[in-house]
């Protein structure tokens, strides 16, 4: 079967967060192997076709900044871009692609295989090899032990998974595939703290029974933002997407059948997120509402399936048949698949530190739905950041750890390992309090030198970064350097105040950029300026006043971090904390002052307490 | 162990009593120091404290156990007789007690913070409370010691978030159809909460008031009788009077309490042009000083021209010596005749502004409001402009709340600690 019994690092599954894993290790350099029960799904999009969107498509630019393989793969496969929020401010844009599936899923297969010292194998992991309280490998079905210095677990919606279809329930981590407990009950017995989640997915329906003639259409950007900073224009043959709507008719259905529903009929315990809600959810929570939108998404360029997005649902399948025939357009729409809701575990990310790494068993990583997230995108970067640890930690160089005011990913992990999850956790941009700087735009920009530094991105991409950043700079500097008297502004028409000061062209820029017009007369180099080097520097130019503004608060937030607490500060000893504070600072265990502060209900009055506790410690260390 | 610490808590200086405070988990053991046998909790115990078999004082003592007391921990307090020396005795015998150390400037407040007894705003009003010298004073700072800011803030916060929220909502939902335009909701938001911010600000200043007092301006034409006024309220000599014009140069300045109210009564140059130039400078200082201040009353002399000054509307114009030509509502310094009434008059306008009064005072706390202020402000710039900015609007809602944190003492809790307590006297 295969001959090395020894890797550096062992990533089980293949999913988003499984592939990115293995990749990110690999890059690192150490000498991979991903296990999967099943080679060929490898990739598979288990839930809606697309990749990208807000808060997501920036985790799928810093992955790509890092030299992942999301935003590659889906820039191959993307058959329709759009770049959602257009029509406001960068710094909360996000890219988006329909993908095809197979397209997709070969993509990810492909830049897998040609990463060096990554080795696929097929076969299932029964339970995990310990040694002297540390991971040592896994153990396969057919009892094979195979040692590693660190594994990462990307177990998805299999642990413990049932699916869900009316009245009906199985077990099973995703149609056709067969769940695994083995591992749960494994992490349950280190005593980690097991809740369980619910997700949903539509019916697919059959494109060739579909009227597309009374449905609305929705064409992709005409010049599209691609997910890869390598990319410059689609792959494939673009395509148009349906919009169809709800009515009476489909509520009226959904509201005689509720009884039926697993979710209403007290079948399913799991919390599911509340922002994808089923069409059962929608119906009830927002009653007053007598349409909603159903997007028709074509699964890919050789497929007739279509992925009505909006119609999750855990109703009867002859349910599900009625209520799709209700709607515009779906009169006669076949149902290849029905929809279903699917309960899984997962483990409360609160014991993991900021490299995913476990805190109860070193050298064991999680990353993706196991940690309480759902979504592809922010499976892959917890992923990415849990296979570059394993690597880093399995040839013992310092952890790579991201910060939640740098990236989207550093946000991500934050909050799960500091908050934990209530509802599956999907990226919002408000969820980044410094958004501005955190934009898809200038991920490269944040991102790709700490890669470079890390050696996890390839020369390719290090030399048309490093290419860019001199553009952007040079351009940057010219335009400091140029100066506009205000007599010569207001003639092309901009109406600063008559004060006699010189502006800057970068400040221009900032506040007037806009007015394309005058700034082709004003900044004759910026115009010259090849387009995408020219559009960095007007963004960063627009929200320059706000970003300085931001890192003062960064700077405090930094302070507070330097002032670490002791993993084994006893809070029960702090004369004066309230007990409800004790607990809940016991239970969190900051690791610093700025953690103690982010935990809700903590008082300024605690933290000064914990922050003299802290400052008597240090110095009664340095008396000794 | 965290120390014990103790300090003197009234004034030094001889007294009638002179009380000493200890605060720490070790307090009960300066009982023993002294010989006393255990006191009950929370009751005054008359007893003799005895050390080294010499009776050092008679005194009442009173034990707060941990968590009923001021500073969250054990509260000893000997109520001693206010000589310097017995003080001195009992502060070298509680030296010498293992654990035991003087307490630093504010360290009995800090524990009470620190041990979550108060939060930061009470603590600011604590100090306030110590240093009030009227009724109102005292009122002003209970209000502000029972958490009223926190109050206030947490409505805000409020408002705050769901202005955030709605427009969040359109940031993150951009794919789903949301319901009507959201925009509206939160510019009312934004325009109620810069008025409510701006009260507060108004508000403050009446405060301050009430900490540093009101100020008051007496001023007319020379001789018209603003000495012999501000004499007569004081009831002493505090400025020079005499015949000759042109008297008072420089700005005298008494302090009254005028129905618990702090009232700095202020004693200027006559106003009239002259040649020489020390009065010419009395005259502008006396100009500037009256404008500041909160109140003016501009003293005629019966039949005479009143000087020229611009008046507010709250501005009283006197006429004055009522014992050489009487009439109704003039006074006199000579007789006393109209004082009285002048003064319900002052207390009755003051009592209004009074009705402005905030829960907050210090610069600081308005500081925080003014950059609050500012963000809102830019925030309904960027919101005139449809969706096409949102994320500023969004952000600059962020530093409102910043600006709030701030208020509360959240953020940057070792700057503000320091800030606060270098401002207290040792053993409170």
């Amino acid at each position: 079967m295969f001959h090395v019994k020894h890797f550096d690092v062992i990533v089980i599954g293949g999913g988003h967060a499984g592939t990115e894993a293995a990749a990110a290790s690999a890059r690192a350099g150490a000498i991979t192997a991903l296990v999967t029960i099943k080679v060929q799904s490898i990739g598979v999009m288990s839930c809606n076709p697309a990749i990208g969107g807000l808060g997501k498509g920036h985790l799928v630019r810093e992955i790509d900044a890092l030299d992942g393989i999301m935003g590659r793969a889906a820039d191959l496969s993307g058959i329709q871009f759009r770049l959602l929020n257009r029509k406001k401010g960068p710094a909360v844009q996000g890219p988006r692609t329909q993908a095809d599936r197979s397209l997709y899923q070969a993509a990810v297969q492909r830049l897998l295989s040609e990463t060096p010292g990554l080795k696929v194998i097929e076969a299932e992991v029964a339970d995990l090899a310990l040694e002297g309280g540390r991971i040592a490998g896994v153990i396969l079905a057919d009892g094979q032990l195979v040692k590693s210095n660190a594994v990462v677990l990307t177990a998805g919606t299999f642990l413990n998974g049932v699916i869900h279809i009316g009245q009906e329930s199985r077990p099973g981590g995703r149609m056709g595939d067969k769940a695994s407990d083995l591992l749960g009950a494994r992490l349950s017995e280190m005593g980690l703290q097991r809740g369980r989640l619910k997700t949903g997915t539509p019916p697919r329906l059959d494109g060739k029974t579909i009227d597309w003639s009374q449905v609305d259409t929705q064409p992709g950007d005409s010049d599209p933002m691609m997910l890869s900073f390598l990319s410059n224009s689609p792959h494939v043959r673009q395509i148009e997407c349906g919009i169809t709507h709800t009515n009476e008719r489909t509520h009226d259905i959904v509201r005689a059948n509720l009884s039926l529903s697993s979710m209403y009929s007290g079948k399913i315990e799991g919390v599911g997120p509340r922002y994808c809600p089923s069409i059962e959810d929608k119906v009830m929570r927002f009653f007053d509402k007598t349409s909603h939108q159903v997007f028709l998404e074509p699964e890919g360029l050789t497929t007739d399936i279509v992925y009505p997005n909006g119609i999750s649902s855990s109703l009867p399948v002859d349910v599900q048949e009625a209520y799709v025939h209700s709607i515009q357009g779906l009169g006669h729409a076949r149902l290849l698949q029905p929809a279903y809701a699917i309960e899984y575990d997962y483990f409360n990310p609160m014991g993991l530190s900021d490299t995913l790494e476990l805190r109860v068993l070193p050298g064991l990583y999680l990353a993706g739905q196991i940690n309480g997230t759902t979504g592809y995108e922010e499976a892959a970067a917890q992923g990415l950041v849990a296979g570059l640890n394993a690597a880093l930690s399995a040839s013992d160089r310092d952890p790579a750890v991201f910060h939640r005011a740098e990236s989207y990913i550093g946000v991500m992990v934050d909050d799960l390992t500091s908050h934990g999850v209530t509802e599956p956790y999907r990226m919002f941009t408000s969820r980044a309090e410094y958004r501005l700087y955190l934009r898809a735009d200038n991920a490269d920009q944040r991102l790709t030198h700490r890669g470079i530094e890390l050696g996890i991105v390839s020369r390719e991409r290090a030399n048309s970064f490093c290419d860019k950043m001199t553009k952007a700079v040079d351009l940057r500097n010219s335009l400091e350097a140029t100066t506009l008297s205000s007599r010569c502004l207001h003639e092309q028409g901009i109406r600063v105040s008559d004060d006699g000061r010189k502006r800057s062209g970068l400040e221009i820029l900032g506040a007037y950029g806009a007015e394309v017009g005058a700034m082709k007369a004003l900044l004759p180099d910026y115009d010259r300026a090849d387009p995408k080097i020219a559009h960095q520097v007007f963004v960063d130019a627009t929200y320059a006043r706000y970003l300085s503004r931001q890192q003062s608060e960064i700077d405090q937030l930094r302070s507070q971090e330097s002032v670490k607490i002791d993993a084994g500060l006893n809070y029960g000893e702090i004369a004066g904390l309230s007990n409800e504070m004790k607990i809940k600072l016991s239970e969190r265990r900051p690791g610093t002052l700025a953690q103690a502060a982010r935990i809700e209900g903590v008082t300024p009055a605690a933290l000064a307490l914990v922050f003299a506790k802290v400052r008597k410690q240090k110095q009664s260390k340095e008396a000794v | 162990m965290s120390a014990t610490i103790f300090a003197v808590a009234t004034s030094r200086g001889k007294a009638g009593v002179a009380i000493v405070r200890v605060s720490g988990p070790r307090a009960l053991e300066a009982l023993a120091a002294f010989n006393v046998v255990a006191v009950q909790a929370r009751r005054a115990t008359l007893r003799r404290l005895v050390h080294a078999g010499e009776v050092v004082d008679e005194a009442v003592i009173l034990w707060f156990p941990k968590g009923q007391s001021f500073s969250g921990e054990d509260i000893i307090e000997f109520q001693l007789h206010g000589s310097v020396a017995v003080v001195a005795a009992v502060l070298a015998v509680l030296g010498q007690l293992d654990g035991f150390r003087l307490a630093e400037a504010g360290e009995f407040t800090r524990r009470a913070l620190e041990n979550g007894v108060l939060d930061l705003t009470q603590v600011e009003g604590l100090a306030d409370l110590i240093d009030a010298e009227t009724e109102a004073q005292r009122r002003q700072a209970q209000r502000v010691l029972s958490g009223a800011i926190g109050v206030r803030v947490a409505g805000w916060r409020r408002d705050l978030l769901r202005a955030a929220a709605l427009i969040e909502a359109t940031i993150d939902f951009a794919d789903e159809d949301l319901p009507v335009d959201v925009l509206d909701e939160v510019r009312e938001l934004v325009d109620a909460l810069r008025l409510d911010f701006q009260r507060e600000i108004d508000g403050s200043r009446v405060s301050e008031r009430l900490r540093d007092g009101f100020e008051l301006a007496l001023i007319g034409a020379p001789n018209v009788g603003k000495s012999s006024l501000l004499n007569a309220l004081a009831g002493r000599e505090a400025a020079i009077t005499s015949a000759v014009a042109g008297t008072t140069r420089d700005v005298i300045e008494v302090r009254l309490d005028i129905g618990g109210l702090p009232v700095t009564i202020l004693d200027t140059a006559g106003l009239r042009e002259t040649e020489d130039e020390i009065e010419r400078l009395g005259v502008g200082l006396a100009r500037s000083r009256a404008r500041a201040a909160d109140l003016r009353i501009l003293l005629v002399e019966p039949g005479g021209q009143p000087a020229e000054f611009e008046l507010g509307p709250d501005d009283i114009i006197l006429e004055t010596k009522a014992d050489l030509f009487p009439g109704v509502g003039r006074v006199s310094s000579v007789t006393g005749d109209g004082l009285a009434d002048l003064l319900t008059r002052i207390e009755n306008i003051l009592n209004g502004r009074m009705a402005a009064v905030g829960v907050l005072s210090g610069e600081r706390q308005r500081n925080a409001l003014y950059l609050g202020i500012e963000a809102l402000d830019s925030a309904k710039g960027w919101l005139y402009m449809g969706y096409a900015h949102v994320e500023l609007a969004a952000a600059d809602l962020r530093s409102v709340a910043q600006a709030l944190e701030y208020l509360v003492g959240r953020i940057g809790v070792e700057a503000l600690l320091d800030e606060i307590f270098s401002s207290f006297c040792i053993g409170k």
